[in-house]
């Protein structure tokens, strides 16, 4: 018979997401029946999304380390050296389920989210980006949720004057009920300067900042870790209401009392809001920690223990301040108009103790919550081997000028420009290169540095095998940041899946790891931070498997950078690496052929690091200045963008034989690069000595694209259909 | 010259106009909304942003800052001030300048560069432009549709106070309007950002030229 404390039922303890087991669990380490506050804390630290009992057995394989990281997950952001005594803070976090039932609240607390816990570290938020993912265009929510997500992403960032500068867009039936919005905060922050959550010492106060605590979004941690169902309307209040005015004061007074020595610990309250911040910073420090909640601020009244331990209400913020430091603190907190109480104290206890209006209402050991989360190796299936693409079925179009149409104007190539004009890109007057290019590129404030950034993953090619997909998800990633001239540093991700507890969907996560960690320790590129987003599934339909990665890198100097606008006709294009003409899983073979089969391109790993220190060390060298990486959609849809990002024309050459392999083919590790006609004979003599695939692709010049000079697409007509896809979409009225 | 630049809660391109007005050596004071008496100053800038996170109307609660009452009291004796964007709001909105800055017409937030052309170059902030010079400059807004009524058009433009004029209009704005500025010709409004274009790696110089013009006109 499992014991409960008093007013506690069995459809209590499993509304709170808790098995029967995990239930015992606690039991057994509390000694007796948890009450209904302890029960509500022990349901948010459990849950998937802040326990990480699925993924973590597998996140730990993970390559996390590198002479530049600084600081690998586990923390609110990674951090990366990047010279001259400054470090890159960044990280990347869904906020799917929210978004889902209320786009334009749930997109924006995750843009705030992601930026409170960079600027929880000390940095100063300089680039927000943002991977987004929607369902079937045609869908009758697709628009409502495209247009929410997309206002409150800018209504958010804009207020905070932090330039969103980038990120991806795709659309895919399978996300028609769960869409996905990740969002990604880089800061900068002086090496000297960062803060860390770890409570260390005991008997120094415990201090809530930032906006008053509400009703909002009690229990949103444990929304995040179940599936929808035609239901999940009615989980509306479950989403929090953000207040990027709030947030912007609450950046600029944390980083005013980071000036000084105050600070031993800090963390922001974002899922599970005081709960998880409370207890990972004592978990973190060793310490216990005992809390007064009748001094938490608060927004209405009559406000009880459970609901202000996990109310999810925004901007807000837990600090350890060294003892005597209060007053001042609180100086700098009144000066901006925002709460400051101090409400609680460091033990040596090694418990979470809440007192309410003089009685102890929780207590809890600390470890309980945090090492002694269930950890499952869940079963797993592997993903069975796809079948190569055959030929014969994806037959060549009749006129290869009419595809290249068709597909830049096909959902997944046409121009975002009726996002990205939504958010401020070039407030802060440090965006050398906003979005469009490979990777967007943040000036070093002050210096001729600058950062670039992207992000990536291809989930087609994930679900079709997802080691290869991993693979190619941050070995692309890796190439964006390449292409224009940076070193790539570091990256982080943000892993959405399906329901863990579905052996093939599990085998989905397993694999894609796999690839993502062979393709990161190949190229020296370690993931310092991420988040896990599981359990995106309505009524049993799973999302395409989507590990979007985010990636940072540095350019030393703004003089050497390329980007992919075509400058100047007369100019060569060469094209760096293989060409076999890989259509299995290509966006040719779904545009035209309604296919989605077939093995994804497979990623060689050493041509991919050669192929692109070569082409980075052409933009260091200064024999180039235009480049553009080869991806979705393949050779001639990016000749495309460039001609139109530089708005000049191209004539190239190709193989009559399999002419729309070599076209539209999707094989990786592929860039093309314009340089001046004088310049073509010494880089292609370079890569001949190093043994990297090189040819002569074409010329720019005129107004129009063309393949062995025939077959001709105006300029203005490809403009056209790229342009006007999103716009025209976004307006049909129903 | 001597200048300084508010600082309201939420004010987000302070920084940017600090960066353009050092850029001409006129390192700026930053002065805090709280704060009720502005140093001696030979300009005044509102810069953008989201002051009060555009609660009740953008710039409505800026225009009642402790600070502004010295604003308007120097404004009115003669110092010349700039208002970009949010600035522009708020001078509206503390009634320095006349109408409105109402939501854009398409009704999203508009963040692209745009083509202007400087209608009148004898101002004290455009003497480095020629008049029909068309300029690039960024802009990033929600409202920045200018409203007034049709005689203070009129009026505006029998004057010459419409500075710059976008040539393709993107927000609705009444008459194409961009900038304007006041009867004495020492306040300016504008929504496009001069100072995110002082920078040739970034979007140009544009912009530079405008603050350049203050300074040459203020030494």
């Amino acid at each position: 018979m499992t014991a409960f404390a008093k007013g506690i039922t069995a459809a209590i303890v499993a509304e709170h997401g808790l098995t029967q087991d995990e239930y015992d669990q606690i039991l057994k380490r509390m000694g007796r029946p948890p009450n209904f506050t302890e029960l509500g804390i022990f349901s948010v630290m459990w849950s998937e999304h802040c326990s990480y009992k699925s993924s973590r057995r597998w996140l730990k394989d993970l390559p996390t380390t590198g002479p530049q990281v600084i600081c690998g997950p586990g923390e609110n952001a990674g951090i990366v050296d990047i010279g001259d005594g400054q470090a890159a803070v960044f990280k990347m976090e869904s906020h799917n389920h929210p978004s889902f039932i209320e786009p334009y609240q749930g997109a924006a607390t995750g843009v705030g989210g992601i930026m409170r816990d960079v600027f929880t570290m000390g940095a100063r938020p300089v680039a927000n980006m943002n991977a987004l993912r929607f369902g079937d265009p045609a869908h009758e929510k697709t628009r409502h949720l495209v247009s929410g997500v997309v206002a409150g992403i800018g209504g958010y960032g804009n207020c905070m004057g932090v330039p969103t500068v980038g990120g991806e867009t795709n659309f895919h039936s399978s996300y028609n009920g769960n869409i996905l919005v990740n969002a990604m905060t880089v800061g900068i922050v002086d090496r000297g300067k960062i803060f860390y959550s770890a409570a260390k010492g005991v008997g120094n106060p415990v201090v809530y900042v930032g906006s008053k605590t509400g009703r909002d979004g009690i229990h949103g941690a444990t929304m995040a870790s179940a599936e929808f169902d035609n239901d999940s309307d009615e989980k509306r209040p479950t989403v929090q209401v953000g207040d990027p005015f709030t947030e912007k004061l609450l950046l600029e007074a944390c980083l005013e009392l980071m000036a000084s020595d105050a600070i031993i610990a800090i963390q922001d309250m974002g899922a599970a809001g005081l709960t998880s911040s409370a207890v990972e910073m004592a978990d973190k420090g060793e310490v216990g920690i005992t809390l007064d909640l009748d001094e938490v601020p608060c927004r209405e009244t009559g406000m009880q223990p459970y609901e202000m331990m996990l109310s999810e209400s925004q901007e807000r913020m837990l600090m350890v301040l060294k003892p005597g430091k209060e007053d001042a603190a609180r100086a700098i907190f009144d000066k901006w108009g925002l709460d400051f109480a101090v409400i609680g104290i460091t033990t040596d206890t090694g418990r979470l103790t809440l007192t309410f209006q003089g009685a102890v209402v929780a207590d809890i050991p600390i470890e309980g919550l945090t090492q002694d989360a269930p950890v499952y190796d869940r079963p797993w299936t592997p993903t069975p081997k796809p079948a190569p693409l055959k030929i014969s079925d994806c037959p060549p179009p009749e006129d290869m000028g009419a595809a290249l149409l068709s597909l830049m104007g096909s959902p997944d190539l046409t121009s975002r420009r009726w996002i990205w004009e939504q958010y401020d890109q070039s407030v802060m007057g440090d965006t050398v290169e906003g979005p469009g290019g490979d990777a967007a590129l943040i000036r070093i404030h002050g210096s001729a540095k600058a950062l670039a950034i992207t992000t990536d993953v291809t989930p087609r090619y994930c679900k079709a095998d997802p080691f290869e997909g991993g693979k190619q998800a941050v070995a692309e990633t890796w190439r964006n940041l390449t292409a224009v001239g940076a070193i790539p540093l570091a990256m982080t991700d943000c892993l959405n899946f399906g329901n863990p507890e579905r052996p093939e969907i599990m085998g989905q996560f397993v694999e894609c790891l796999k690839g993502m960690g062979e393709s990161g320790r190949a190229l020296g590129f370690p993931i310092v931070s991420g988040n896990v987003s599981l359990y995106n599934e309505t009524n049993g339909e799973a999302i395409l498997p989507t590990p979007a990665i985010g990636g940072v890198g540095v350019i030393e100097d703004l003089g050497h950078r390329a980007h992919i606008g075509l400058e100047r006709a007369g100019d060569v294009l060469l094209l760096i690496g293989e060409t076999i003409g890989h259509l299995g899983q290509s966006l040719y073979a779904r545009t035209f052929h309604n296919i989605e089969a077939g093995a994804p391109p497979p990623v060689n790993l050493s041509a991919e690091r050669r192929h692109g220190d070569f082409v980075r060390a052409a933009i260091t060298q200064g024999l180039t200045t235009c480049v553009h990486d080869i991806s979705d959609g393949g050779l001639y849809v990016t000749v495309a963008e460039m001609a139109l990002a530089g708005a000049i024309g191209a004539d190239i050459k190709a193989p009559e034989d399999h002419m729309h392999g070599f076209l539209f083919g999707v094989d990786q590790a592929r860039y093309i690069v314009a340089v001046r006609p004088d310049q073509e004979g010494k880089i292609l003599t370079q890569a001949g000595d190093a043994g990297i695939p090189a040819l002569k692709l074409g010329h720019v010049g005129g107004q129009a694209l063309s393949v062995n000079g025939k077959q001709a697409v105006a300029l203005g007509a490809l403009r056209e259909v790229h342009e006007n896809w999103f716009p025209a979409t976004m307006s049909i009225r129903t | 010259m001597k200048s300084c630049v508010i600082v309201f809660p939420a004010s987000n391109c302070d920084r940017d106009a600090a960066v353009a007005l050092e850029a001409i050596g006129a390192s700026p004071s930053m002065v805090w909304h709280g704060d009720t008496d502005l140093p001696s100053t030979d300009l005044i800038v509102l810069p953008g942003g989201f002051s009060y996170g555009d609660y009740l109307r953008a710039g409505a609660m800026a225009a009642r800052a402790p600070i502004m009452r010295d604003v308007l009291k120097r404004a009115r004796s003669g110092t010349p001030v700039l208002g970009i964007c949010n600035g522009f709001q708020i001078l509206t909105e503390a009634g320095l300048l006349p109408g409105a800055l109402m939501r854009n017409d398409g009704l999203k937030f508009i963040c692209k560069s745009v083509t202007l052309e400087v209608t009148n170059s004898a101002t004290l902030f455009t003497r480095n432009y020629e008049e029909g010079q068309t300029i690039r400059l960024p802009v990033a807004h929600h409202d920045g549709n200018y409203y007034a009524d049709e005689h203070t058009l009129d009026f505006l433009e029998g004057e010459g106070r419409v500075v710059f004029r976008y040539v393709r209009n993107p927000n609705g704005s009444a008459r194409d309007i961009a900038g304007i500025v006041n009867k004495t010709g020492k306040i300016l409004g504008m929504m496009p950002h001069p100072e995110r274009s002082i920078d040739p790696v970034l979007n140009g110089l544009d912009g530079k030229a405008l603050f350049q013009s203050i300074l040459e006109t203020l030494i």
